[in-house]
């Protein structure tokens, strides 16, 4: 049988000890990561159902003018989203950011359910002409998708 | 005229960097040839001379462009797009650092403050080595100067068309926590380029010994001690400006002053062993010049507007680019170097299981694995939308439950490492007094958790855990304490301290939105919030909405607040001005949201106990750093030895 010095022992009780608490780490680091990866989907997506039902994802588009409805004595609140070519009503229930205004791009999180978008937060950006990548991509993408009343 | 010379003076600045890196560079490989340390000061004293040239030039750059906000000269293209001249001086000022082009130059002239202090102590390193120094930070200096001249020019001008009137700064950047957030965190980003040249010379020079480690640590210390206090006054600045009552929301931008900040911390541990034991040294490198890479990395991710963000005031790919190939370039060499020459640098020192290298091992291995979490969740759905086209965000839960497992293993032997010695400590000594520390800080935690949930109790646990067992160190070890001790049990009563203010007011605040019209109430925790009035009002470059707010407890008066609505005049942008009665027990917050017609208003109302401590934690770890910093083994004034 091998016999390995004192010092060697200890450095292999120390990097088996280090390999366990690593590898672990990074397994429920994965973990994590899986369960909270939100994906992005445009409104023209949900309107032809490529998105899943139920789960949280996030969505972005523009504020369609005069659609913002106000619930009478909560603080509910609904808008339409568009990327130009399809729309999605989302229902939220709390205070909308600073810059959220009609015609403006922004991005809710939250889930798609029964023909409607449930969201949990609605972003707006800190600048009043800047508009979410995400926005901008998702009235790119619409381009490949025909109106669906 | 002014911006002229200033962009002069930013040519010149670059021409001095260059001579700086040639005559360092020039010094050093002489001074390796002839393996004497007594040849060619001059051209050693020269670069000391151009590094310090460079500062002064960089300077009278920076005051141009700073003349150019305060006279309002809106014909610098950038001065008309970040002020305006209905704003306060004060915040013509920090306009200057508003945007991207003049917190670059705000950047590079702290770069190269830096580089001038370490140019001027001079004495206290071998010269090769200190040349070496210098010409690595004129190195880095080109680079930035290099990007500033060729590809974000402060200076241009708007002609011929010269515009009456500027485009104002972003509201939101109109806060008094705002003009030193950014000169903070850059301070900090800038300083590891000291710990950065410091590897790097290490690598060339092939020596890495206990005084170089020794001459290493204040620079560290103080990089360190400006990142901290960036990102307490970052988050601070969050807390009560975004309107929300959040302080810390794992955004991209926050992420990359986290990370070096994370790094930075196991460096300086880790330069604790190297000093003491002359050990961990090839991992003190990698760690300095880690903690740069994502200093750099930093700046990239908030300058390209890569990562759609809260934070994305600046969007330009070409920029980015230009940081990418310079991140690219400067850690791909660091790291080749490294890969040649960090076999030179040996070690082989032996310690037991219980000793404060073990402890410092750990706590490297905590923080670099909590590094590595948030970079993961933050570059990841960069990387798949770079190969995948799927856009993606990961939500603050996946930080959360990564983080806190990280920190409770953290804090369990944050609790227990100062009280172990270098190489072996006695096991006496050890138990006895953390086993009394323990089952105090359980008993505490035990009564606790009879009134409060199960995570209160963990937090207290924790907490008290920390604070006994320091308590315990400086009663045993009182008599022998240097200011670097102190500095710890300062450092750490913080990390505490900021440990309490996290779990007790995560698990404890009550947020309420209502929708309110004038006479409505709302009962928050113990307190009555009465919206008694809404009135208009306007400031300098503003119109306003103001609410007051009556507080009571118990039918007695605590306070009237009046939260804000503001209009910004210039950009038609509006913002909210939340009003807090804070406490050292519990902050009251108070944000108008939005008017919701028939004289209804949405309304934050927020009870938040402890959070002040959170803040007050950040600051007493940036304490116990500057305490460190004064020690005084690091004011040696004389020449270390040629070996």
């Amino acid at each position: 049988m091998i016999r390995f010095s004192k010092k060697h022992q200890k450095r292999a009780i120390l990097i088996i000890a280090l390999l366990l608490a690593l590898s672990s780490a990074v397994g429920l680091t994965l973990y994590a990561l899986n369960q909270n990866i939100n994906l992005f989907f445009t409104p023209s997506d949900l309107v032809h159902q490529k998105a899943p039902m139920g789960q949280t994802i996030r969505m972005g588009g523009l504020v369609v003018e005069g659609s913002v409805k106000r619930g009478a004595h909560d603080l509910s609140v609904s808008f339409i989203l568009t990327d130009t070519k399809n729309q999605v009503t989302v229902d939220y229930t709390g205070i909308l950011p600073d810059l959220f205004r009609e015609n403006q791009g922004i991005v809710v999180l939250g889930t798609w359910q029964n023909n409607r978008f449930l969201a949990q937060e609605v972003l707006a950006k800190h600048d009043e002409n800047y508009m979410p990548a995400e926005v901008i991509e998702a009235i790119k993408r619409s381009d490949h998708y025909e109106n669906k009343p | 005229m002014i911006p002229e010379l200033g962009h002069f003076a930013l040519i010149l600045a670059f021409c001095f960097a260059v001579m700086q890196t040639v005559a360092g560079g020039k010094s050093a490989l002489l001074a390796a040839q002839s393996y004497t340390n007594a040849i060619d000061t001059t051209s050693s004293k020269a670069a000391v001379l151009f590094c310090l040239a460079q500062f002064i030039f960089l300077l009278i750059s920076f005051i141009s462009l700073e003349y150019a906000f305060i006279t309002n000269d809106f014909s610098v293209v950038y001065v008309s797009a970040q002020s305006h001249s209905d704003l306060p001086l004060m915040y013509r000022i920090s306009g200057l650092w508003g945007g991207h082009e003049g917190s670059l130059l705000l950047w590079v002239l702290m770069l190269s403050g830096w580089g001038a202090m370490v140019a001027l102590r001079r004495k206290a390193l071998p010269r090769s080595t200190h040349a070496t120094l210098i010409a690595i930070l004129g190195l880095l200096s080109l680079g930035f100067l290099a990007f500033i001249l060729f590809t974000s020019n402060p200076f241009a001008r708007l002609l011929p068309i010269i515009p009456i009137e500027g485009q104002d700064l972003n509201p939101l950047l109109q806060d008094p926590a705002l003009i030193i957030h950014p000169p903070l965190l850059y301070m900090g980003y800038v300083g590891f380029s000291v710990a950065f040249a410091c590897a790097v010379t290490a690598l060339i020079t092939g020596r890495f010994d206990r005084a170089y480690a020794r001459w290493m640590r204040p620079w560290t210390l103080m990089a360190w001690l400006f990142l901290t206090l960036g990102i307490v006054i970052g988050s601070w600045w969050a807390y009560y400006v975004l309107g929300w009552g959040g302080w810390w929301f794992w955004d991209p931008v926050e992420n990359a002053s986290f990370m070096p900040w994370l790094l930075g911390c196991a460096l300086i541990h880790t330069l604790a062993v190297v000093e003491k034991r002359n050990a961990f040294k090839r991992w003190a490198i990698l760690l300095a010049m880690t903690t740069f890479f994502l200093c750099l990395l930093g700046t990239f991710l908030v300058r390209s507007g890569i990562l759609t963000s809260v934070h994305a005031f600046a969007n330009d790919p070409e920029r980015g680019l230009y940081i990418l190939i310079f991140l690219a370039v400067v850690m791909g060499a660091a790291l080749v170097l490294y890969l040649w020459r960090a076999p030179q640098i040996k070690h082989t020192v032996g310690f037991d299981y219980l000793s404060r290298e073990n402890f410092l091992l750990i706590n490297n291995v905590l923080l670099t694995l909590a590094c590595a979490t948030v970079f993961l969740g933050t570059l990841y759905p960069l990387f798949l939308e770079i190969f995948t086209q799927n856009k993606i965000s990961v939500g603050p839960p996946y930080f959360s439950s990564v983080f806190v497992p990280l920190m409770i293993f953290l804090f369990i032997f944050m609790g227990a490492a100062p009280q172990s010695e270098f190489k072996t400590t006695p096991a006496r000594s050890f138990i006895l007094p953390l086993s009394i520390s323990a089952v105090s800080a359980l008993v505490l935690a035990g009564i606790v958790g009879f009134f409060l949930p199960f995570g209160v109790m963990i937090t207290v646990a924790l907490g008290t855990w920390i604070i006994f067992t320091l308590l315990e160190n400086l009663l045993i070890h009182y008599k022998s304490l240097t200011a670097s001790n102190y500095g710890m049990v300062i450092a750490h009563l913080g990390a505490a301290v900021l440990l309490l203010g996290v779990g007790l007011s995560k698990q404890m605040e009550i947020e309420t939105d209502v929708s309110m019209q004038v006479g409505d109430h709302v009962l928050v925790g113990p307190y009555t919030f009465t919206l008694t009035g809404l009135n208009p009002g306007f400031g300098p470059n503003y119109t306003t909405i103001i609410g007051d707010i009556q507080i009571t407890r118990k039918d007695k008066l605590v306070t009237v607040l009046h939260p804000e609505k503001r209009t910004y005049t210039a950009n038609n942008i509006a913002q909210s001005q939340t009003a807090i009665a804070p406490g050292l027990l519990r902050d009251l917050y108070v944000a108008l949201g939005e008017p919701l017609g028939k004289n209804r208003w949405s309304v934050r109302v927020y009870y938040k106990p402890f959070v002040r401590w959170i803040w007050l934690g950040g600051l007493l770890i940036a304490a116990g750093a500057l305490c460190a910093f004064f020690d005084k083994r690091y004011r040696i004034k004389s020449r270390v030895q040629y070996v």
